[in-house]
């Protein structure tokens, strides 16, 4: 499966938007994403599985608090910084 | 021996290497972790090469970076600083911030000690590269009635490791209290007699005060000094009970502030750096006029350091990870505020003048020694 993630976590991709990862949950999609690009998973998401506060994941455009949802082929999903600032 | 200020800020590690003579001071081209809030930064004492950083940024998690020579090349921890997974219906505890993180005892060469936000005490025996909780801690102040907390949320800091004794430590929680173990941090007891929390119905409990900060005296542990909410207080641990010490300060300035400093061969000398605590708490130099307060005599009496200082409008706020000393002689400070200036003074105080200005807002200031030069 085909991800995209914003530039708050080149450190962790080498850089690059576009990424891969596979799942069959939200939760097993994160497991295999901190094997292969390991410690973003804590980044993103704190011990009690939510995604954290001024991150966003979108499963197919839609905000995603938590890791439960499940994945189907062609499912898009995206991690972004949230829109912050003064 | 060459001395180098390695600088945490809200978006950043610099380092400020000095010459021998301490008089002058070049800001290294290369900052660590640009852009990422660091708000503790370490040298080990007992390796030189090896730096600990406790970073975050706005949008991701905490965590730690490490790096075995001296700031060239960093890593992250594999395993930070993370609260267990408690079974589902329970509150789940999680980690916003690794507040601070400090070496461990000569004789377990590879711990350190982290403490974070909210209330928690980590520990590692690996250099930093993986964490466990300290249970015994964590499971004291996650207790209901220790949930007081701070505008910056409740904070763990001042790891205080006694060079005697690997297994006794103090740990300050603001808005916790003061808190000792003689067991490694199996089993932790309250040490707040004699410290007041002005903010609470009851301003003498049990715990709930706020420290800021504390040391411990390297000639003698025994000797505790804490800059708390509500005071500058010196503790004899023989006796175990604190003395607001800053009652001596003169009243138009008062006694609150972040940091505190010890002289390392002089026992009773110590630095406090005053903030405005009055009305609605501006937090900034009393006055608009920075100036240092020094006690040579336990605290019965102090002296304004001001030289140099802007003597009007100069609103000053230095947190209490931002003061600090060197070793040499005369004895150097070293002093970060959140305007991004770094002061220095290399004749105890005496006279300051600002080494680097214009950085990001500084949360950290450390002394490094024989720093290896990066390229």
């Amino acid at each position: 499966m085909k991800l995209r993630v914003s530039s708050h976590l080149h450190a962790y991709t080498a850089n690059r938007n576009d990424i891969e990862a596979e799942g069959a949950t939200l939760a097993e999609l994160f497991d295999d994403l901190d094997r292969r690009h390991p410690g973003i998973r804590f980044r993103v998401i704190d011990e009690a599985g939510h995604v954290r506060q001024h991150m966003n994941l979108f499963l197919n455009g839609t905000k995603q608090k938590t890791l439960e949802a499940t994945l189907k082929p062609g499912d898009d999903v995206c991690i972004f910084g949230a829109l912050s600032g003064g | 021996m060459a001395l180098s200020l390695l600088i945490g800020t809200q978006k950043g590690i610099f380092v400020l290497d000095g010459d021998s003579s301490r008089k002058s001071w070049k800001l290294r081209d290369t900052v660590s972790h640009f852009g990422n809030v660091v708000d503790d930064v370490k040298q080990d004492p007992r390796n030189a090469k090896l730096l600990l950083a406790a970073a975050k940024t706005g949008h991701l998690g905490p965590t730690v970076f490490r790096s075995f020579d001296g700031g060239a090349t960093w890593k992250e921890a594999s395993k930070p600083p993370a609260f267990p997974k408690v079974e589902e219906g329970k509150d789940q505890r999680t980690v916003s911030q690794v507040f601070c993180v400090h070496p461990g005892h000569p004789s377990t060469p590879h711990r350190w000690y982290a403490g974070t936000v909210p209330f928690g005490m980590f520990v590692s025996d690996d250099d930093g590269d993986t964490w466990e909780p300290v249970a015994g801690f964590n499971e004291l102040v996650s207790r209901p009635e220790m949930d007081g907390a701070t505008p910056a949320g409740p904070i763990t800091h001042s790891i205080l490791v006694d060079p005697r004794d690997a297994k006794h430590m103090y740990v300050c929680c603001s808005s916790g209290g003061f808190l000792e173990t003689t067991d490694s941090g199996a089993t932790w007891k309250h040490l707040n007699k004699g410290s007041v929390a002005e903010f609470l119905p009851d301003p003498n409990p049990e715990f709930g005060q706020d420290p800021h900060c504390a040391k411990y005296h390297p000639l003698d542990p025994d000797i505790l000094w804490q800059q708390n909410h509500c005071g500058v207080y010196r503790m004899d641990r023989r006796k175990a009970e604190w003395e607001r010490v800053g009652l001596n300060l003169p009243k138009e300035i008062g006694d609150i502030g972040f940091g505190i400093v010890v002289h390392p061969r002089e026992i009773d000398t110590a630095w406090v750096f005053p903030m405005d605590g009055t009305s609605v708490w501006p937090r900034t130099s009393p006055g608009g006029a920075p100036a240092a307060y020094r006690t040579r005599d336990a605290g019965k009496s102090w002296e304004r350091q001001d030289g140099g200082f802007p003597d009007r409008h100069g609103y000053f706020t230095v947190f209490r990870h931002a003061i600090r000393t060197d070793v040499e002689t005369p004895l150097g400070l070293y002093l970060g505020t959140t305007n991004g200036e770094v002061w220095g003074s290399r004749d105890e105080g005496a006279s300051w003048e600002c080494l680097v200005s214009w950085l990001p807002r500084i949360l950290s200031v450390e002394v490094a020694h024989d720093l290896p030069k990066t390229p």
